[in-house]
């Protein structure tokens, strides 16, 4: 296995000796198909032997705090659930649900775990992906715009980012929602309707990822900016923005495409905070929720979630890679 | 061999080679580095001073007491009598903040020391312990890096429950498999290297060789790696009582404060803005330092 520290490090990973193409390509695909699914059922058992350990009756838990139900009924609803078999069989009962892409029901909302993880999804979408978007815009200017030159700017710059990325989300949360909304009145205090109650919360969500962002991909273009290559694009006479846009982003952007899959996937333990502080629906409160009432079936459901945005993301990482970086696609 | 037996940081045998390998390469990051140092470094060692003092003896900074309260000066705005306000129920956030110093700071520490050791022995057991233990344990590590960290933290608070060592231990689950895979890598490399191998032939006991030869070496960059991440566990830390699963209402944790003053946003800034500064100023001396340390060691090891 690779010994990176990012998770993602196989982009290199088929140096095998050029045979025909396209078996090569589809056991490529397959591995990486075979890769996923081991993510998938690594992450389900993970979170099923999690819940295996958590202390107390799930049946009570279930029925809520100061219910008394005579034990016939809790026996009943040990049936119902499966919960009165051995472990090993609720787990391989378990799996062969998940075979045919059935997420059991939540203890404590009583419905289906993917129609709730279906109706909280659109929100967190629209936050994820409008947050994403806004850092990665915010990266570009900052690292493009002071990477090598222009000293005070380009401190200025090093210094926001820093900010940036000691500042926990919820703390950016709470200081946007006092300035804009509570004084200014510019935003709506909570809620999920349109456009205008998008902003804040993306905005506090991609502050930390746009600053890590723009450290990685400023000194991934200072160090490029250093190469042979820049100086001969220069004493060709291309233009000094040309030389940043055309030659040295391309070569910063690799790790910046690592970093920003993996930061996508951490934006779903972020929604966790920033849907609390606004106070928006969506799976971050879902998670929250689910976790406070030891709801097992809708954790496990959304561990799985996240493990699937993760493999999803993974993938189009490694796409990426080859459109970004000739040299890989001729290996 | 008596290199290697008692220095933590490993490698100072190591750098002269490193630097002269290293020395053609680097001019591009070593420059800003030395442009901006003394202020930064300062302030940031002067910052941790006070966080120390705040930690060990707040009394000596504020002589108000941060549990009493006083309803009749609820939510009082910053002035010269309370430098950061009161909360609603009176209490001076001045020495509140002092005095949440020491549980938040503790919520980090432990967090990291757990996770600290927990990598260390996987790290250790992976690269030590055969074949089949490196694919489990490497496998399980692939599997919950996968995982958004907090959401990780979220599922060992529902197994452990809430509370502040819950807090610390869920948070140190979701570091451990970063840390265990950096010291399984640095384990495979020391376990080649020839004073691994001197020991070997002078028929040192397996146990000691790799606590007196192994550990020391393979942990450093971890170590380092740790200043960072102690500052990233603070803020989860303090997040996840942010979410009323740390430590409970009177204790004075940034968290938890910001918590309960999240109702008031509306009438007193205040109760928001100084405790999530403190949280704010602590990961940025944390970072400032911790980067230092990293990029000095990179420097001095990475070939």
């Amino acid at each position: 296995m690779s010994t990176g520290t990012t998770g993602f490090a196989e982009p290199a990973d088929t140096p095998a000796p050029a045979r025909s193409s396209a078996p090569r390509l589809l056991r490529a695909a397959a591995r990486r198909l075979l890769g996923a699914a081991a993510v998938l059922l690594g992450a389900a058992t993970v979170a099923f032997a999690a819940l295996q350990l958590v202390p107390g009756d799930p049946v009570t838990v279930m029925l809520g705090p100061g219910t008394a139900a005579t034990p016939e009924v809790k026996a009943a609803i040990q049936e119902q659930y499966g919960l009165d078999r051995p472990v090993p069989v609720q787990y391989f009962t378990y799996l062969g649900h998940l075979l045919t892409g059935d997420l059991g029901e939540s203890y404590q909302l009583q419905r289906p775990v993917a129609d709730l993880i279906g109706d909280q999804l659109g929100p967190t979408v629209q936050l994820g992906a409008a947050a994403l978007g806004l850092a990665v815009l915010l990266a570009l200017l900052a690292a493009v715009g002071t990477a090598g030159r222009r000293p005070a700017l380009r401190a200025l710059s090093s210094l926001a980012e820093l900010l940036a990325v000691s500042s926990p989300s919820y703390w950016i949360g709470i200081l946007l929602l006092t300035a804009f909304s509570f004084q200014l009145r510019v935003f709506p205090v909570a809620g999920d309707d349109g456009f205008a109650a998008l902003v804040l919360p993306a905005v506090t969500l991609a502050l930390p990822v746009a600053g890590m962002l723009a450290q990685v991909l400023r000194e991934g273009l200072e160090t490029a900016l250093g190469k042979p290559f820049v100086l001969t694009a220069r004493s060709r006479g291309v233009g000094s923005a040309a030389v940043v846009l055309r030659h040295a982003l391309r070569h910063a952007a690799v790790p910046v495409v690592t970093l920003t899959g993996w930061l996508t996937g951490s934006l779903l333990g972020g929604a966790v905070l920033v849907e609390s502080v606004f106070g928006r629906p969506g799976i971050g409160a879902l998670t929250l929720q689910a976790t406070t009432n030891k709801d097992l079936p809708l954790v496990i459901g959304l561990v799985l979630l996240s493990a699937l945005v993760f493999v999803v993301i993974s993938a189009l990482v490694d796409l990426l890679y080859l459109v970004i970086d000739p040299r890989l696609r001729t290996d | 061999m008596a290199h290697t037996t008692v220095e933590p940081v490993p490698g100072p045998d190591a750098a002269p080679d490193a630097v002269l390998l290293k020395a053609p390469e680097v001019p591009a990051p070593a420059a800003p580095a030395r442009r901006r140092p003394p202020l930064a470094l300062l302030l940031a060692l002067a910052a941790l001073a006070l966080l120390l003092v705040a930690a060990l003896a707040p009394g000596l900074l504020s002589s108000a007491s941060p549990i009493e309260t006083h309803p009749a000066e609820a939510l009082t705005p910053p002035g010269a009598a309370h430098w950061f306000g009161t909360d609603q129920l009176g209490r001076d956030l001045f020495a509140r903040v002092l005095h949440g110093a020491r549980p938040s700071l503790l919520l980090g520490l432990g967090a990291t020391a757990f996770a600290i050791t927990g990598g260390t022995l996987l790290g250790l057991a992976a690269a030590l312990g055969g074949r089949w233990a490196d694919q489990i344990l490497m496998r399980l590590a692939d599997v919950l890096l996968s995982l958004p960290p907090i959401l990780l933290a979220l599922l060992a608070v529902t197994v452990l429950g809430t509370g502040s060592l819950n807090v610390m231990l869920a948070i140190a689950i979701a570091f451990v498999p970063g840390y265990a895979r950096i010291v399984r890598a640095e384990t495979l490399v020391v376990r080649r290297s020839g004073y691994v191998e001197a020991a070997v032939g002078l028929g040192l006991p397996r146990p000691l060789l790799i606590v007196r030869h192994v550990l020391p070496n393979a942990v450093g960059p971890m170590l380092v790696l740790a200043t960072v991440g102690f500052g990233t566990a603070l803020i989860a830390a303090a997040g996840l009582s942010f979410l009323g699963l740390g430590p409970q209402p009177p204790s004075p944790e940034w968290g938890a404060m910001l918590s309960q003053g999240r109702r008031f946003l509306a009438t007193a800034w205040w109760v928001g803005v100084f405790p999530g500064a403190a949280i704010t100023a602590t990961a940025l001396v944390v970072n400032v330092l911790g980067r230092r340390a990293q990029a000095r060691f990179t420097r001095r090891t990475d070939a």
